[in-house]
């Protein structure tokens, strides 16, 4: 028999609650609204810091990234003047330092960029065309989707091969493989070797092309030979003319202990040789950390701000259980007179409490684990429910009907059994 | 049923010795037992009647452990109850009084069955056989077929009758009964005397309080308060019940 007094209690609790089926039933939605918050923060939060922590190792966690800046143009811009050039960024020099120099990396690799476009019979885009090395890939992770990507062979025989992107590829070759075929890159036509799967993996099958993401790479080698360090940008009324040597140089670095030591000597390195802000050190270990921190604050906030509904949920328990409790006081003084003891008394009111806010703690768990879905669908956002996001919702919601219970089955216990029997 | 403890009619089941209740209203201090001694003996069916403020519920009420005296003693079945906290007089309550209300006070979510059981939930020590004690109970006060009904669906006479079989089902010392018969029309109310007639015959202590002389016209005895003291005491108006076994 004492086995079920727990099971009796919340049979009996149940039964209470359903005589006021409404009153119950919006009782719990306060509950029910802070848990499915709770879970729906926390999921879209970490979606959208696992979406930014996966770009950044895109670059790679262990890299050092040098980039080519273009300085201010702070010096007088002629007004009228529509053709100048301008030298900035790295060096072939910084490269060879960076080689030579450096300890602690494992390769080095240089890449320039092409202002040129991209043809293919009618269709035409402008997607980042890279010359650099075949260690690019290494380096970056990037994945070959068909073919392979550049090599040393590509590399010393200065040939005409090309590898691109996804949506390049998609966009060029609407209806066929591109492996073998011929793109031209401004005048000269280049091979097709291989195609790489874009940056950002998500189901971003419908990107317009011409996006960051769509990038072409052929030799660097082949790169300085028809292009020069000279070139030419033609925008809307102007034309631009860039010597730049090399717009990035990714280092990677042999141990992730030593990327901040690499990172400070890059820093030195170029400070002390450049006389202008002309480039860019961007380490993403520093960014990982950086955006690590940013998920911990944006988790607290989320976190605090689905509290405070769990909060109000649990205030609304407490304010429909006094009120149940100054309804029920005869059953409470029939029940004292029939031998219940305090503790009985407690406990079924605050076994109804707990059922109110585990029932609306279940529901709140199963919206909780709807709203992703539904964000993901439509909202196009990237969710992640953490198995930790239901548990910790559901206890915080049990959690709450106790708190918020007791008080009122402390009411409850202490009244006067005889002044309770007189209560109409 | 299940056998009761054997008893001696006569044996002292409830026994007040100078029994007061003192009241603290506002400023003034209202006396509502004053110096009050009796004994209840097993087997007796008392009427208390009296006036409205003469002590009839005060009395009642210490009798069913759910007020305090302000001084005496009061004992239950020989126990003195003055030293037991609050735990140990509900247990007391659950164990060895049974109460029976002027407005049934049946418990709305429970049905017929578990109304009955109410009192056993709530001892230390709940006896195995609740069930079927109830079931017994049930058939014994005529609502056998009824024990999945809730108190909504029965009239008030059959209500009163399930609140009867609940104050048994304890196998009481002493059944306390607050104008059990006040809410109920008169041919109703004619039925529960009867049983309560029935459980007079089979040896049940009865304490009923009510202002109505056409129930204590039926009881064995009689007492008249009169602002916290006995006024008068009427015995044996009533001739004695025929003997507990032999009825039915």
């Amino acid at each position: 028999m004492r086995k079920n007094v727990l099971l009796r209690a919340v049979r009996l609790g149940v039964r209470s609650l359903m005589l006021h089926k409404l009153r119950s039933l919006l009782t719990t939605l306060g509950v029910l609204f802070g848990t499915s918050s709770v879970i729906a923060m926390l999921a879209i939060g970490e979606g959208a810091s696992e979406e930014a922590q996966e770009q950044i190792r895109q670059l790679g966690s262990q890299n050092v990234i040098l980039r080519s800046l273009k300085p201010r143009e702070d010096f007088a811009t002629g007004t009228q003047q529509t053709t100048r050039v301008v030298a900035y960024g790295l060096t072939d020099e910084d490269l060879a330092r960076v080689q030579e120099t450096f300890p602690a990396i494992e390769s080095v690799v240089p890449a320039r960029e092409i202002y040129e476009e991209v043809r293919r019979l009618d269709r035409a885009m402008n997607p980042r065309v890279l010359a650099t090395l075949p260690v690019y890939r290494d380096v970056t992770g990037r994945v070959v989707a068909e073919g392979r990507f550049l090599n040393w062979k590509d590399e010393q025989a200065v040939a005409n091969v090309c590898v691109l992107s996804d949506g390049v590829a998609r966009y060029l070759f609407p209806f066929e493989s591109p492996l073998g075929a011929e793109v031209r890159i401004g005048g000269d036509y280049y091979t097709v070797v291989g195609t790489l799967l874009d940056r950002v993996r998500s189901s971003d099958d419908s990107a317009p092309a011409g996006q960051s993401t769509a990038e072409v790479f052929i030799p660097l080698e082949t790169g300085r030979k028809w292009y020069g360090g000279m070139q030419v940008k033609i925008r809307a009324g102007s034309r631009e003319m860039e010597e730049v040597d090399l717009h990035e140089i990714v280092i990677a670095v042999d141990a992730p202990e030593n990327v901040q030591l690499v990172a400070n000597a890059a820093r030195e390195m170029l400070a002390r040789n450049h006389k202008q802000a002309d480039y860019q050190v961007v380490v993403p270990l520093e960014l990982l950390l950086r955006a690590e921190e940013t998920k911990r604050i944006f988790n607290i906030v989320l976190g605090s701000i689905a509290s405070i509904s769990l909060l109000v949920g649990g205030i609304g328990i407490m304010n429909v259980m006094l009120a149940t409790v100054t309804e029920r006081t005869r059953e409470i003084g029939i029940r004292r007179a029939l031998g219940a003891k305090r503790r009985h008394i407690v406990t079924q009111f605050l076994v109804e409490c707990v059922v109110l806010s585990v029932g609306g703690g279940l529901l709140g768990v199963a919206l909780g684990l709807l709203i992703p879905i539904l964000v993901e669908r439509f909202a196009e956002m990237r969710t992640i429910v953490t198995p930790f996001a239901p548990l910790l919702a559901f206890a915080i919601s049990a959690g709450v009907g106790v708190v918020f219970g007791l008080y009122p089955a402390w009411r409850a216990a202490t009244m006067d059994p005889v002044e309770a029997l007189r209560h109409e | 049923m299940s056998a009761p403890a054997p008893r001696q009619n006569g044996e002292p089941v409830a026994e007040l010795e100078h029994v007061s209740r003192i009241y603290r209203m506002g400023e003034t201090l209202v006396t509502a037992l004053d110096d009050f001694s009796f004994r209840f003996q097993a087997g007796e069916y008392w009427a208390v009647m009296g006036s409205s403020g003469s002590g009839k519920s005060t009395l009642l009420n210490v009798l069913g452990c759910i007020d305090r005296p302000t001084g005496g003693i009061y004992r239950v079945r020989g126990h003195d109850t003055s030293d037991l906290d609050d735990d140990q007089l509900s247990e007391v309550r659950s164990r060895h009084l049974g109460f029976v209300f002027q407005s049934y006070n049946l418990i709305p979510q429970l049905n017929v069955l578990e109304n009955i059981q109410v009192p056993l939930f709530y001892q230390d020590d709940p006896p195995p056989d609740g069930d079927e004690r109830a079931r017994a109970l049930a058939d014994r006060v005529g609502l056998g077929s009824r024990l999945h009904h809730r108190p909504t669906e029965l009239s008030g006479g059959q209500q009163q009758r399930v609140a009867i079989a609940r104050a048994l089902v304890n196998d009481p010392a002493l059944i306390l009964a607050d104008e059990a018969t006040g809410n109920l029309d008169s041919q109703t109310a004619l039925e529960i005397l009867e049983l309560f007639d029935e459980l007079h015959a089979e040896g049940k202590t009865i304490i009923l309080v009510t202002h109505e002389p056409d129930v204590s016209n039926r009881t064995q005895h009689v007492m008249r308060l009169k602002d916290g003291r006995i006024e008068e005491v009427q015995r044996d108006q009533n001739p004695a019940p025929v003997p507990a076994g032999s009825a039915r």
